[in-house]
C-alpha cells in the first residue's frame, strides 16, 4: 500500500502498538537547552533515573545566554545565570555534549543540529522547545514537546504519542520576486489560521518547496508550530543528502552510503492518501508582513491593516479589536510607511548565513534610518565566524547594526534582554505575541530582507524596492 | 502524578482566541530552575498593574472578587499556543487551576496537561460559550463539575441543585483519547508505564541498530 512519508517515518520507529490506543515510538536523538533542558536533567536526577543513551544527546545555551560581545555566564537578569551553571553541570554528571557558552559551535539548537548533522533524514528528534519542527526540514520527523516528556524521551528512549493525522501542504508555481520561505509560511498561516494546523502533520510539498535551499526548507518548517501543527517536514531530495555530506555528525564511509540509499526511499508515495490537501498558489505570495498580535495577522506589505471580517464571529472581532488596540493601528492603514523604533535580524527562523547574506544585500552601501535600533544576532556561532569570513558582519556594522554574539536573544526577553516599552519592531523571528520581545513591544513578523530594508528606511517598507 | 476524576469548581472565562504560552507565564517570570515558584507569574501580563509589579489589574477576571477560587478556565480556541514551556502549566497548577475547557489547544501544552494532572476538555466553541454564559451569572453559584470518568461537564447551581445530579442542568459530554485518559484518571507516571516495556524496547533497539547502523 502507498504511505506517506510520515507514515514511513513512523512506521520505522514504531516499537509497539499501546493499549491504550496511543504508539510506543523510538527516538533516535534528543536534544536540550538551558532554559527547560535543565529542568528535565535535574528532576530526572531527582528520582534517580539514569539518561539511557547519552551519546544520543546534545545540548546547547541558546534560551538564556548574553548575546553581547564579550560575554560570560552572566546574564541581563541576574537568575538567568542559574540555568546556565544547572545545566553544565547536569550535562557532565549525564555524560551529555554541550555546546556551552564559548564552544564554537554554540548556538540556537535549531540551527547547531542541522549544520552539524545531528537531525538527518528518516531519524526521530524531540526537544523541548516548539520550533523543533524546523528540524523536518531535513526529512526527520522531529517534533517538540515539553520537559516531562523530553525526560521520558531521555530515561526510556520512547516517547508515547498519539498519531497525528497527516496533511500535505502544496506550494505550486515559481517564487516571486522578493519572496522568500518566510514570506510563504506567513501567507499560509494568515490564509487559514493560527490554528489551521492543528492535529496534522505537514509535508510541504510543490515545486516552490523543492525549489528551497536547506535553510530555507529550515525557515518553512519553523513556523509549523505557529499554524499549530504537530510538526512539518519536507521530503529529503538530493539538495538535502548534499548538505549533509560531510558535516560533523553525519554518516562518513560506507555507512555514508548506506544512509544514502535508505535516505532516496524517505518520500511520500505516488497514491499514498493525506486526511487533509491545501495548494497554495505562489503568484499570490508577495513580501508579507505581520500586522497583528498573532502570527495568523499576517498580509502582504504593501497591503493595509484589514478590516473585521462580516462574518467574524464575537471572539475573533474582539481578537482584532484587542490586536489593534496593542499595535496602535486602525483597520485601513497603510502598513507601508508606518514608523519603526526597532529592526532586528536573528532566531531559529532567519539566523542562517543565507538569511544574513540576503540582508546584507539589502544593507550594502546604505545605512540604517536615525532612531531605529537595529541589531543582528547571527544564529550560531559557526554562521557568525562563517559571515564575517565573508566580510558580512562589515556591512552589517557600516549600515548601524549592532552584531552579536550567537543566541535566541531578542525573538523573547528569557535573559533579559528586550526592545523598549511600545517599541515597533520588524523582526525576522517567529512570534509576534503580546510582550514577547519586551514590555508592550509591538512586534512585525518579516522576513530577514524585508527587515532590513525597513531598517534602512525607518519605516516599514517594500523590500522589492531595494533589491 | 495526582489524579483526575471529577472536580467541582469555580469557572471563569478567558474567551479570547489564540491565549498563547508568553501569555500563561511570561519569560521574565521564569526565574529558577524548577518547576515551583511559577503561579505568582501566571498571566503577568494582564494580572498585575505593572510588567514587573504586583500589584493587581482590577480588570483582570481572576483578580475579580466574584472569581476568587477559580479552578476552572473556559477559553478561546487555540489555548496554550506557541512556545513549548512546561511552565504555563506548572503555573497554572501552582495557582490551582484543575481543567481548562476550549475548542482547541497548542498540541504540545495539551500534552503538557495530562502530564501534569491538568484536565484539557475540548468542546465545541458554541457549547463553550454557553457555558460561560451560565456562569457569569454569578460565578460562585454556578460552577462547573468537570467528569473524566464519564467525560462531561455540567453547570451546577450550587444554591438550586442541592440534592440534584449534577448531570441535570446544562451539560455537554467530551471525548478525550483513551490513552490520556488512563494518564489521568490513574494519576500515571508516564516513564514507569513505559519502563514495563524496557524489554521490548531493547529488542527494538537491537535491530534498529542493524538495520539503521548510522544511527546506532
Amino acid at each position: 500500500m502507498d504511505r506517506t512519508l510520515f507514515e514511513k517515518i513512523w512506521q520505522h520507529h514504531l516499537v509497539e502498538k499501546l493499549d491504550d490506543g496511543a504508539a510506543l515510538i523510538y527516538i533516535d536523538r534528543v536534544f536540550l537547552h538551558e532554559r527547560t533542558g535543565s529542568i528535565a536533567l535535574k528532576s530526572l536526577a531527582a528520582d534517580q533515573r539514569p539518561v539511557v543513551s547519552p551519546e544520543h544527546v546534545f545540548c546547547t545555551m541558546d534560551h538564556i545566554v548574553d548575546t553581547l560581545v564579550g560575554r560570560g555566564d552572566n546574564t541581563q537578569v541576574p537568575s538567568g545565570k542559574n540555568f546556565i551553571l544547572a545545566t553544565r553541570e547536569a550535562c557532565i554528571d549525564a555524560k551529555i555534549k554541550l555546546f556551552d557558552v564559548t564552544d564554537p559551535q554554540q548556538g540556537i539548537v535549531h540551527v547547531v543540529s542541522p549544520e552539524l548533522g545531528i537531525v538527518q533524514p528518516g531519524a526521530t528528534l524531540v526537544c523541548p522547545d516548539s520550533h523543533t519542527c524546523s528540524q523536518g526540514a531535513l526529512g526527520a520527523l522531529a517534533w517538540g514537546i515539553g520537559s516531562s516528556e523530553a525526560e521520558h524521551a531521555l530515561a526510556t528512549k520512547t516517547l508515547r504519542v498519539s498519531k497525528p493525522k497527516t496533511m500535505k501542504v502544496n506550494f505550486n508555481g515559481e517564487l516571486g520576486f522578493g519572496v522568500s520561505a518566510k514570506d510563504m509560511i506567513l501567507y499560509l498561516i494568515a490564509a487559514y489560521g493560527a490554528a489551521g494546523g492543528a492535529g496534522y502533520v505537514i509535508e510541504f510539498c510543490g515545486e516552490a518547496v523543492t525549489g528551497l535551499d536547506i535553510e530555507a526548507r529550515l525557515t518553512l518548517c519553523n513556523m509549523a508550530v505557529e499554524f499549530s501543527a504537530f510538526t512539518g517536514l519536507v521530503a529529503p531530495d538530493d539538495k538535502a543528502i548534499e548538505y549533509l555530506k560531510g558535516r560533523e555528525y553525519a554518516p562518513k564511509g560506507t555507512l555514508w552510503t548506506q544512509a544514502v540509499t535508505f535516505w532516496q526511499s524517505l518520500f511520500t508515495d505516488e497514491h499514498a492518501q493525506f486526511d487533509k490537501v491545501i495548494d497554495i498558489d505562489c503568484a499570490g505570495i508577495g513580501p508579507t508582513i505581520t500586522w497583528g498580535n498573532s502570527p495568523q495577522h499576517a498580509c502582504a506589505v504593501d497591503a493595509s491593516v484589514p478590516h473585521i471580517d462580516k462574518n467574524a464571529t464575537e471572539n475573533q472581532r474582539k481578537a482584532m479589536q484587542r490586536a489593534y488596540e496593542y499595535m496602535g493601528l486602525s483597520p485601513g492603514t497603510q502598513l507601508k510607511g508606518l514608523p519603526i523604533g526597532a529592526a532586528f535580524i536573528g532566531s531559529c527562523t532567519n539566523s542562517r548565513l543565507s538569511d544574513l547574506r540576503l540582508a546584507a544585500k539589502v544593507l550594502t552601501g546604505r545605512k540604517v534610518a536615525p532612531g531605529v535600533n537595529a541589531i543582528c544576532v547571527p544564529g550560531s556561532t559557526t554562521v557568525k565566524r562563517q559571515a564575517e569570513a565573508e566580510g558580512l558582519d562589515k556591512i552589517f556594522i557600516d549600515a548601524g547594526f549592532e552584531w552579536r554574539e550567537a543566541g535566541c536573544s531578542m525573538c523573547f526577553f528569557a535573559g533579559g534582554e528586550s526592545f523598549a516599552y511600545r517599541q515597533r519592531v520588524v523582526t525576522s523571528t517567529n512570534r509576534n505575541f503580546e510582550s514577547r520581545q519586551g514590555p508592550e513591544t509591538r512586534s512585525h513578523l518579516a522576513s530577514p530582507a524585508t527587515v532590513a530594508a525597513c531598517a534602512i528606511a525607518g519605516c516599514i517598507a517594500d523590500v522589492r524596492e531595494y533589491l | 502524578m495526582e489524579k483526575f476524576t471529577v472536580h467541582q469548581g469555580v469557572a471563569a472565562p478567558m474567551l479570547q482566541i489564540n491565549i498563547d504560552t508568553d501569555a500563561i507565564i511570561p519569560s521574565r517570570e521564569m526565574k529558577l530552575v524548577s518547576k515551583q515558584g511559577l503561579g505568582e507569574g501566571l498571566f503577568a501580563g494582564w494580572r498585575y498593574t505593572l510588567p514587573n509589579g504586583r500589584e493587581p489589574s482590577p480588570d483582570f477576571v481572576l483578580n475579580q472578587a466574584q472569581y476568587e477560587g477559580t479552578s476552572i478556565l473556559l477559553a478561546g480556541d487555540n489555548f496554550g499556543c506557541g512556545s513549548s514551556r512546561e511552565h504555563a502549566v506548572w503555573a497554572l497548577k501552582e495557582y490551582g487551576i484543575k481543567a481548562v475547557i476550549a475548542s482547541g489547544f497548542g498540541s504540545i501544552f495539551y500534552h503538557n496537561c495530562i502530564r501534569n494532572g491538568i484536565l484539557p476538555v475540548v468542546l465545541q466553541n458554541d457549547q463553550v460559550l454557553a457555558l460561560a454564559k451560565q456562569v457569569q451569572r454569578d460565578p460562585q453559584v454556578c460552577q462547573l463539575n468537570v467528569n473524566l470518568v464519564d467525560c462531561y461537564v455540567s453547570v451546577l447551581d450550587t444554591k438550586n441543585d442541592k440534592g440534584k445530579d449534577a448531570n441535570e442542568g446544562l451539560s455537554f459530554s467530551f471525548s478525550i483519547l483513551p490513552a490520556q485518559q488512563a494518564m489521568l484518571l490513574e494519576g500515571l507516571d508516564g516513564i514507569a508505564l513505559t519502563l514495563k516495556s524496557k524489554s521490548k524496547i531493547e529488542n527494538f533497539k537491537h535491530t534498529y541498530q542493524a538495520q539503521y547502523p548510522w544511527l546506532a
